[in-house]
């Protein structure tokens, strides 16, 4: 910034430097406190069995799924569709997820969508809209 | 002239519309808080989204009452399931199930209430008290006291979390970085936006925290979902019988857990979770009968329960006096004050003054209302933690899609809470506490804003940061509390690689 002292890197900058230095002491502490080797990474127990590695996997695409898909689907087939698989992964039947999905998101359209008015797409199925 | 505001503060509360909001939000406090892997952050976060939609003193009661009575509730499956409801009941899951285990589950689910009521109404009562005292003195304020405020808040943030310092520092800076997107800055100039005109507004707080705090935790319980929950049997009849021997027998107990948990909340960063185990500690410290700890012994939970429900509170003096948020609940609660035209800082109270004491009314109120609910919650409990997993957890997913979505209609607040949620849990995971960079999310903006316009008004002369009294007085503090570790480090013998 032209004729200012203090402009907007500065802020930044002392973050950084922060950073930098809780880095290379966090470094130096991990070095002196463990005398035998640790492996770099070490990964949760629930990544080896499949049922919670599935849940969690579902559960992060799920997500990504919505974020790219739901303007063009909407919410109300995005969301059935996203809670039917997760419910069912998650261990409920099929019939059971089917079931919550469409009452959930049903009711979340009547609480959300009805009455407290935020625009949730409809997507594709705009003409439908209710 | 205060009679009269008052009563019109009384008026407001007493409409039915809010009291039904309270009731509402009291039985979702007590379910969420109940049902553990949901926390009382996690409740608040949810319920921004609906308070939106709310006139300011109903918007500000839910969350005020939904917190107390999750932060009672986490004690129920502490009994029940030895889990931890929220993180606010960890400190004494083990003593509460070793009740259990013996027969004195009634017991301890009975001072778990009735010691939170009196601990919740400690920690209102020093709020009504201290907050208009420190908004006088906060009145006289510069940039100057305010940089040092901030400060001392975010350190206190780091040292008070439990684990690594230095991890908690990382976090801290991480928080101050997200902060720091976006044109509001005091230059104006766009910094970190990539020519992304989401990322020009700068990130939106509610999604992260929907993501740190609900989707991460949902995360934990996903992973887990393949353990069951093993219910203890418990034979629950009148919750109250013996609560008054036990009052008349450990006052001393109950009057330091709520002090201490006062004091732990409203100092920035250290909320419900942090005051318990601290007065547990406490507790046991100087407790007659300290060898009877951890085999089923009820004063430990005495002065804990007492002390986070109270701690609860306290988080809200610094966040209405300063807006510096006492815990990550209050930390979510400033953005709803800003939005509901109740900015926080010393002035509120005499621009808000009527809605002001309707928040006080409503702490109190919530208190009480924690007696009958809670007893029908004990009541209810094999109900509730018999709740099916597999479905809960789904739709409270659906749930934090919309909340994202709705703060500013636009799907990038759902990529903006996932990309959160998973940096939350693998923080959690390896030891970072999250609570520090919520509080630097919260804060970055005043801390840049009173540190440059300090830098400037004294030109770039350090010295001006300490001359007038009270700012020398809280850089003095900052120092001291800064030097603590660092102290605490060379006085351990062997820190010293050549000794």
């Amino acid at each position: 910034m032209p004729g200012q002292k203090f402009g907007p890197a500065w802020f930044p900058g002392l973050i950084a430097a922060g950073l930098v230095l809780c880095g290379a002491l966090l470094v130096v502490q991990g070095l002196r406190r463990t005398a035998r080797a640790q492996p770099w990474i070490a990964l949760p127990a629930w990544i080896r069995k499949p049922r919670p590695l599935a849940s969690v996997a579902a559960v992060l695409g799920g997500l990504l799924f919505y974020v790219l898909a739901a303007d063009r689907l909407g919410f109300h087939l995005t969301g059935v569709l996203l809670l039917t698989v997760w419910a069912r992964l998650l261990g409920a039947t099929w019939r059971m997820s089917a079931a919550v999905a469409l009452i959930a998101t049903f009711a979340i359209h009547l609480s959300f969508y009805k009455l407290l008015r935020i625009p949730l797409p409809w997507g594709i199925f705009e003409r439908f809209a209710f | 002239m205060t009679d009269s505001v008052l009563w019109q503060a009384l008026l407001l509360v007493l409409d039915p519309y809010v009291l039904w909001v309270i009731l509402g939000s009291a039985m979702f406090g007590l379910f969420v808080g109940a049902v553990p892997g949901l926390t009382a952050t996690m409740a608040t976060a949810l319920l921004v989204p609906v308070t939106f939609f709310m006139p300011p003193v109903p918007a500000i009661a839910s969350i005020v009452t939904a917190t107390a009575m999750a932060i009672f509730a986490g004690d129920i499956p502490s009994c029940f399931l030895r889990m931890p409801g929220t993180p606010a009941s960890a400190a004494y899951t083990d003593e509460a199930y070793a009740m259990t285990k013996k027969g004195q589950g009634e017991v301890a689910l009975g001072a778990g209430l009735v010691f939170s009521v009196i601990g919740g109404l400690f920690g209102t009562a020093v709020l009504i008290v201290a907050a208009p005292a420190l908004a006088e003195i906060a009145l006289k304020f510069s940039s100057f006291e305010y940089f040092w405020l901030v400060m001392l808040g975010l350190l206190s943030a780091v040292f008070l979390a439990l684990g690594n310092p230095l991890k908690g520092v990382v976090s801290l800076l991480l928080g101050l970085l997200v902060s720091a997107v976006g044109l509001d800055n005091p230059a104006g100039f766009p910094r970190f936006t990539f020519g992304n005109a989401e990322l020009a507004g700068g990130l939106t707080l509610i999604p992260i925290m929907i993501g740190m705090f609900a989707v991460s935790e949902i995360l934990r319980s996903v992973a887990a979902i393949d353990q069951p929950w093993e219910m203890a049997q418990a034979q629950i009849g009148n919750v109250f019988r013996g609560m008054w021997t036990l009052t008349k027998r450990y006052p001393l107990q109950i009057l330091r857990g709520s002090a201490l948990g006062t004091a732990i909340g409203a100092l920035p960063g250290a909320g419900a979770d942090i005051a318990a185990w601290m007065s547990y500690a406490m507790s046991k410290k100087f407790s007659r009968e300290r060898e009877k700890f951890g085999t089923g012994h009820v004063e430990g939970i005495i002065e804990a329960g007492a002390s986070n429900n109270s701690a609860l509170a306290g988080a809200w003096i610094p966040a209405l006096v300063f807006g510096i948020p006492g815990d990550s609940i209050t930390a979510i609660v400033i953005g709803v004050l800003y939005i509901k035209g109740l900015n926080p800082g010393p002035t509120i109270f005499m621009n808000n003054a009527v809605s002001l004491y309707a928040i006080f009314i409503v702490f109190i109120l919530a208190n009480l209302l924690m007696l009958p609910l809670g007893i029908a919650a004990i009541k209810s409990a094999k109900q509730m933690l018999r709740a099916p997993r597999e479905l809960l957890l789904p739709v409270i997913l659906l749930f934090c899609i919309v909340g994202s979505f709705a703060i500013n209609n636009t799907v990038f607040g759902v990529l903006l809470m996932l990309g959160f949620g998973v940096l939350g849990y693998l923080m959690e995971e390896n030891g970072f506490p999250v609570a520090p960079a919520i509080l630097g999310m919260v804060l970055g903006a005043m801390l840049e804003e009173n540190f440059i316009s300090s830098m400037i008004k004294a030109d770039g002369s350090v010295v001006a940061f300490l001359e007038r009294p009270i700012a020398g007085g809280l850089g003095a503090l900052t120092l001291a509390v800064l030097s603590v570790p660092l102290v605490r480090a060379l006085m351990r013998p062997g820190s010293f690689p050549g000794k």
